[in-house]
């Protein structure tokens, strides 16, 4: 087993059985699954809108080459500096030369996941720059030394007395008893944050490839100063994360908004395509994008898989996964946590380290039928099962089931060994599931039934001897 | 390295590409994509103003926007007056643009220009942005600003108090509409351009809805109905 897989199944089983984190869990997405289905109940029709959201990104990543050409050529025809990256390295080395070169000291970040995948804060501050995360649920996390919990809500397992205590910690702040007053709390630190900065980073929802414009959405107005206050600007976006034409948002923005958070449309969705413009009079002067691989082409050569860059992050596949329920968000020692994050880590960081995840699904298929884009998620799931047995076959698998049919076809055999194991159901009930049970790894959560009295071939005799 | 690993990862791409993916998504229910605009699936838009004002007004009463009619130039002076009144204003950012130019300066306030060379700290003092936009958005609630139409990038974001001064000939149905006005109002999508629906919020604590998370508490529409 893996460092990762032993990892992975120490903190689930330890979440799992913390049974007031799991109902927190549970009562923080119930308001979610009531609004969601309001939401889409306003639709004409999710289904086919659905198919039209896949549609345009199905579109996307299939060009994948002819649109992140278009989309750099647009961009730079504004002058925003376009850096491709092939891993987090190139992307971070970049970003810190950047800063280096104009002088950055002080840096304001917006939420990017994609910043979280290549530990681009920890980077850069080892290279000695102050990075403040702006996102409320991120600067709480930030502040708790804690990786998000969510991709979309990463403070969601927090309540507010937890937060409470936080606030007064680091920030020396009094006490405060509710949302509202945590939240100003933080507004009032974040508003001189965002005056000090001298560079703001960002991630991006989407990119445009027509216009040659990065999407950004966001309910909290803190991507909106975070990338028009600081006099550098760099956002970092996935290759995956092209679209072909403007008129694709009109229907992804409003789904993105709609899965992901159960809103109409989100607070601020912001369209960027160049730094300050002849005739703007505030803006960044400069606006770097870093088109960041990092394996995600690794991820494109699998065809059968390929449709999982589809995923818009909105999270809903999460909101629905009752192993993310359970084991929660920290216990996948992930970026992208829940079915999502099942399916691509596996592809970013190595099959044989993360194959548990796939294991790790009850293949209900609620995240499929979620996803605003239809991903086949669980399918997934069983086809990284497939791969990684392939490529590394369990070594006791095949004698098992050698021993199983050389016994099978020995009816002889069969007729002797029934009976003794019938007679020995007693003393397996009596050692079921302790540590001298040699099956305990499957019996010691499960039932075992009890023995028949009799054996199949013995109550087809009788019946028809009765006859 | 001016474009990094540019050739690497277009190679990577060509070559992982050379094999078809499925479209599974296109498989089963789905008939007739292509007779429709994608967008027609979303939440369905009157075609009739009149209903497309109340639906804008239903749903930016959901959103806690405030939105307020004027009949005319004047009422909107009028308006603007009572809000500056009600919310205890000392200073305001401004630009210049057409339905707001009279009302902001019968304020008789202290304006803070964004459409000149401004101090943000001057900026981040001011009670309230008053901006104009390029069109507001029946669909869902919202507008839509660029720097041309509201004054900068930032005059919409940082005062606590954002008032968008709109007639109702500037109310689009869908995205797709508005992103056909950013066209013609500008040639091409410009540097900058948001789509703002409803003050800002967050539920980052206990999924708890609260209002001015980063960006203004308060969003307040003076529709002009002529």
């Amino acid at each position: 087993m893996s460092a990762e897989s032993l990892q992975f199944h120490r903190d689930a089983d330890r979440l799992t059985h913390d049974l007031q984190h799991r109902a927190w869990i549970q009562k923080a997405l119930g308001g979610y699954y009531i609004k969601r289905d309001e939401q889409k109940a306003k639709y004409t029709d999710w289904q086919q809108a659905r198919s039209s959201a896949a549609a345009a990104k199905y579109e996307a990543v299939n060009h994948l080459d002819k649109y992140l050409v278009e989309l750099s050529d647009k961009l730079a025809a504004r002058g925003t500096k376009v850096f491709w990256a092939a891993d987090g390295a190139e992307a971070a080395e970049y970003i810190a030369s950047v800063a280096r070169d104009a002088g950055v000291k002080r840096i304001i970040k917006s939420k990017t996941m994609t910043g979280e995948e290549i530990h681009l804060p920890q980077a850069l501050e080892k290279a000695g720059l102050e990075v403040v995360e702006s996102d409320l649920g991120e600067f709480i996390v930030q502040l708790r030394g804690e990786p998000p919990y969510h991709i979309v809500f990463p403070s969601m397992h927090l309540t507010r007395g937890e937060i409470d205590d936080t606030f007064q910690r680091k920030l020396g702040s009094a006490h405060a008893d509710t949302p509202e007053e945590l939240t100003m709390i933080a507004r009032g630190v974040m508003r001189q944050k965002y005056c000090e900065a001298d560079m703001g980073i960002s991630g991006a929802n989407f990119a445009v490839a027509e216009t040659g414009h990065i999407s950004i959405t966001e309910n909290e107005g803190n991507a909106r100063l975070s990338t028009s206050l600081p006099k550098v600007l760099v956002s970092i976006v996935g290759i995956e994360k092209v679209v072909p034409k403007l008129d694709d948002l009109a229907v992804l923005l409003p789904m993105l908004a709609t899965a992901g958070a159960a809103q109409n449309m989100t607070c601020y969705n912001t369209l960027l395509g160049g730094p300050r413009q002849p005739g703007e009079t505030d803006g960044p002067t400069e606006f770097h994008v870093v088109l960041l691989d990092n394996r995600r082409t690794a991820l494109l050569a699998d065809a059968e898989q390929r449709d999982a860059l589809h995923c818009i992050r909105c999270g809903a596949c999460l909101n629905v996964c009752p192993i993310f329920k359970n084991i929660g968000g920290h216990s996948y020692g992930t970026t992208y946590q829940g079915p999502i994050g099942s399916v691509i880590t596996p592809h970013l960081r190595g099959l044989q380290s993360w194959k548990h995840l796939s294991f790790s699904s009850s293949l209900c298929g609620a995240c499929a039928e979620t996803c605003p884009v239809k991903i086949d998620l669980h399918h997934h799931l069983l086809q990284s099962r497939r791969n990684a047995i392939a490529q590394m076959p369990v070594w006791w698998e095949k004698p098992i089931f050698s021993g199983f049919a050389w016994f099978m076809r020995r009816p002889g055999l069969y007729r002797f060994a029934a009976p003794m194991l019938r007679l020995a159901a007693p003393l397996l009930h009596a050692i079921r599931g302790n540590d001298i049970d040699p099956l305990s790894m499957w019996t010691r959560t499960r039932d075992l039934p009890p023995a028949p009295p009799q054996s199949f071939k013995e109550y087809w005799r009788d019946k028809n001897a009765k006859r | 390295m001016p474009n990094g690993s540019r050739e690497k990862i277009l190679q990577r791409i060509r070559e992982a590409l050379a094999v078809k993916a499925p479209a599974r998504h296109l498989a089963g229910a789905v008939t007739g994509l292509s007779d429709h605009r994608p967008q027609d699936w979303l939440p369905p838009v009157p075609s009739s103003v009149a209903e497309r004002i109340s639906l804008f007004e239903k749903n930016s009463l959901d959103l806690k926007t405030e939105v307020r009619c004027c009949a005319d130039a004047s009422a909107v002076a009028i308006e603007l007056a009572a809000l500056a009144r009600e919310n205890a204003w000392k200073s305001i950012g401004s630009h210049h643009f057409v339905l707001g130019n009279e009302a902001v300066s019968a304020l008789g306030l202290p304006v803070v220009f964004t459409d000149q060379p401004y101090e943000t700290a001057d900026l981040e003092r001011c009670d309230a942005g008053i901006s104009g936009c390029d069109c507001l958005v029946a669909q869902t609630g919202g507008l839509l600003v660029t720097s041309a139409s509201a004054g900068g990038r930032v005059l919409s974001v940082l005062p606590p108090h954002h008032v968008v001064i709109a007639s109702a000939a500037q109310l689009v149905g869908d995205l797709a509409d508005a992103f056909a006005v950013l066209r013609k109002n500008h040639g091409s999508p410009p540097a900058f351009a948001s789509f703002i629906t409803g003050p800002s919020r967050t539920g980052d604590i206990e999924r708890i809805l609260v209002l001015g998370a980063h960006g203004p508490k308060k969003l307040t529409v003076l529709l002009v109905q002529a």
